[in-house]
């Protein structure tokens, strides 16, 4: 995926100029978040459980080399194959070397967000190898070559003409005349055309929600099935997880489930829950003839070291950008790299590097509902205020910004100073509104007076300090 | 020991460097409330700023500069009482962390840290004040600031003792809790993504339809009022302490008497 982050400003603007984008993401305010807080408040014990799944993911944290050890025991055991990959690239070309040896032209996806990370669609494309995404969703955008522009609903920045418009184009061997009009017929062609490629495939590509290190088991979960059909059907099934998706116990996994789609959608469960571990044995049903997983590092384990190491605990439910007001305001693909909104703001600078990433830790007003809505109590605005203190010790932070807290912070050290000074500005600024109590512009707060008018300073300008020094001369 | 309870305790002002500049009457109202909640008040001449602008541009070095001149200043008084929820919860919750290398300055900072409160929740919560002597006729609405909201769990408070004002009529605002796009240099640094938040915010504010928009942050509150008056609204803004204290003589913010 091309990076456009360094371009943030941007790309918000011309998100806000964007009428379609606007009105899809007016659903994410009215949806998701009414949702989440109805099944937040329907479980009592929702809040214990927020500690019980920070606790659990803290504690693997601390011993994610045994617990990865254990987890790749168990899945060989259980005749399954785990690859490390520390970086995309090596990912990718394991993946690639899978779909080789099992002689793969097309694979069908579920739902992976480390396959996004990685670029995996276009890898595979540029190696002769079909990907088909089976989530709706992600189908959606496939067919419209765009990125997801949400963790877990792909295409939310769309509206229901604009996936219609999509399907016409691509699937033009159906009767041009056919009806598309309600969501329903949209979701059953999809269907139909998706049925015959979860036949063809040769490679199932999942993603995780959890590996298991007590089983060696995948879970994955999903509302619309396509995750089991992708791995049931095909020969092989390739699962592509990052490092932190370990958790210790299969009673780990179902008290974090408890927490994942409460915050994700409001549901007290996914549809699906899948458990998958090895290969079809011999008297299963069905299956795969060959299990494996590839597990991702790509900068995390520097992460476990670091102040952002709580950012590992993340289950991927997307609650912190659904409640982000910048988010709502600018949609996921403003951000310019795969994860958007205040995880995003987090993970990318990590990922892709602050150079290209500074905008995002930086975009945010701080006003902490992402961490008040984290299943896993992750704090947010603290980790992007790191992010800004890395920007400042590297000089990487604008120049103008930087000169201007500089001298901002020379009188603010100064108090004697700083309130000789002020007491002049203030007057200057209240003089020159008199009779007005506003500017509508202000030279140097452009920023401000384009959108909004700049209160002058009350009555004739004397400062607080002023007034209450005079007070305590005369008492 | 009755004369250790007949002391009346301390309070420390923090006066915030916007209330200091733009709105005196703010800080005369909390000083007037404070006293009445039994308290007696000084007003430290060596502050300026809770140091928010450098803290949240990555500046750490300037930020710990103003905390620990802040910290001097204030730490001999019983309490440190500001009006407004960001510096309040600055003050209170993110001096001590500047401090991690150093222990003695640690101590300080969450020594003070322990002494610093809002001001509306220091009258109830701390004070026990249940009600105030003001009159306020009309019908105004309450915007919960995200810093008092979030890290100081302001919200009950103010409208506790809004509801003791003669002849106020407190109508709820629709996603109160969202944020106004202010944000400090945020407002600045992202104009455009501010103003798509404020313009939300101040669409609830005229449907709530109500004649005043109190809330107790001033960076919010000059973000709306601007807002507002950009968009010919007439809705009046006002800090929550001027209604409390009775001070309301003073034009709203943005205004002046002729307007």
């Amino acid at each position: 995926m091309e990076i456009t982050s360094n371009t943030f400003k941007k790309n918000a603007r011309e998100a806000l100029a964007d009428p379609a984008l606007q009105r899809a993401m007016s659903h994410v305010r009215s949806g998701f978040i009414d949702k989440r807080a109805r099944a937040a408040a329907a479980l009592p014990e929702f809040d214990e459980i927020r500690d019980t799944g920070r606790d659990i993911k803290n504690h693997t944290l601390a011993h994610l080399d045994l617990y990865l050890e254990a987890y790749e025991d168990r899945v060989r055991s259980a005749g399954g194959e785990v690859h490390y990959a520390e970086t995309a690239e090596s990912a990718l070309e394991t993946v690639l070397g899978i779909c080789r040896k099992a002689n793969a032209k097309t694979v069908t996806k579920g739902k992976s967000m480390i396959a996004e990370e990685i670029g995996l669609n276009e890898y595979l494309e540029e190696h002769g190898i079909e990907p088909v995404e089976t989530d709706l969703g992600e189908y959606i955008i496939q067919l419209r070559h765009e990125g997801p522009s949400h963790i877990i609903a792909p295409a939310v920045h769309l509206n229901k003409d604009q996936v219609e418009e999509s399907f016409r184009a691509a699937h033009t061997d159906l009767p041009a005349d056919r009806d598309l009009s309600e969501p329903t017929s949209l979701l059953n062609e999809a269907r139909g055309i998706l049925r015959e490629r979860f036949l063809a495939a040769d490679v199932g590509i999942t993603g995780a929600n959890f590996l298991v290190a007590e089983t060696g088991t995948s879970v994955i979960v999903t509302n619309e099935g396509n995750g089991d059909l992708t791995q049931i059907l095909p020969r092989v099934h390739i699962v592509v997880a990052s490092i932190e998706k370990i958790v210790p116990t299969l009673n780990d996994v179902s008290q974090i489930m408890r927490l994942l789609a409460r915050s994700a959608t409001g549901q007290d469960l996914s549809v699906y829950t899948t458990f998958s571990t090895g290969p079809r044995r011999p008297d299963d049903p069905d299956g795969p003839d060959e299990y494996h997983v590839v597990i991702l590092d790509n900068g995390r384990s520097e992460m476990l070291g670091s102040e952002f190491k709580e950012a590992l605990r993340c289950i991927r439910c997307g609650a912190c950008m659904n409640h982000c007001p910048v988010y709502q305001a600018v949609g996921g693909h403003a951000y310019g790299w795969v994860y958007p909104g205040p995880i995003g703001a987090v993970l990318d600078p990590q990922l892709i590097g602050i150079e290209k990433a500074g905008n995002l830790p930086n975009a945010s007003t701080f006003c902490g509902r992402c961490e008040e809505v984290c299943p896993m109590r992750i704090p947010l605005p603290k980790m992007m205020r790191h992010w800004r203190e890395k920007e400042f010790e590297r000089h990487l932070s604008p120049a103008t910004a930087r000169y201007g807290i500089g001298l901002w912070a020379f009188f603010a050290r100064r108090p004697r100073l700083y309130q000789w000074a002020t007491r002049w500005a203030m007057r200057v600024l209240a003089n020159g509104a008199i009779g007005k109590g506003r500017y509508t512009s202000l030279p140097l707060a452009g920023g401000w007076t384009k959108y909004r008018d700049f209160p002058s300073p009350e009555g004739d300008g004397r400062t607080f300090q002023e007034q209450w020094a005079a007070r305590r001369k005369s008492a | 020991m009755a004369d250790e309870k007949a002391r009346r305790p301390k309070v420390g002002l923090f006066v915030t460097c916007l209330v200091d500049l733009f709105r005196p009457t703010v800080g005369f109202a909390a000083v007037k409330l404070i006293e009445a909640a039994g308290c007696d008040v000084e007003v430290p001449a060596a502050q300026t700023c809770c140091g928010q602008p450098a803290f949240n541009s990555g500046d750490d070095g300037d930020t710990r500069a103003i905390a620990r001149g802040v910290i001097k200043a204030f730490e001999s008084y019983d309490y440190v009482v500001a009006p407004s929820g960001s510096c309040g919860g600055m003050l209170k919750l993110h001096y001590a962390g500047l401090f991690n290398d150093d222990p003695a300055w640690k101590a300080r900072a969450e020594a003070f840290g322990a002494k610093v409160h809002e001001l509306v929740s220091f009258l109830t919560d701390v004070r026990g004040m249940k009600d105030v002597a003001a009159r306020f006729p009309g019908s105004v609405t309450y915007h919960d600031s995200c810093a008092g909201l979030r890290e100081l769990g302001i919200r009950d408070q103010p409208r506790q003792l809004l509801g003791s004002v003669e002849g106020l009529k407190l109508v709820e605002l629709k996603d109160a809790n969202v944020c106004c796009g202010f944000g400090g240099t945020f407002c600045v640094k992202y104009p455009d993504i501010s103003n798509a938040i404020v313009e939300r915010k101040t669409e609830e504010i005229v449907a709530s339809g109500a004649e005043t928009l109190l809330a107790g942050d001033m960076g919010c509150l000059m973000n709306m009022a601007g807002k507002l008056q950009r968009e010919n609204r007439s809705v009046s803004v006002r800090h929550v302490a001027e209604v409390l204290a009775d001070m309301t003589d003073v034009p709203p913010i943005g205004e002046t008497r002729e307007s």
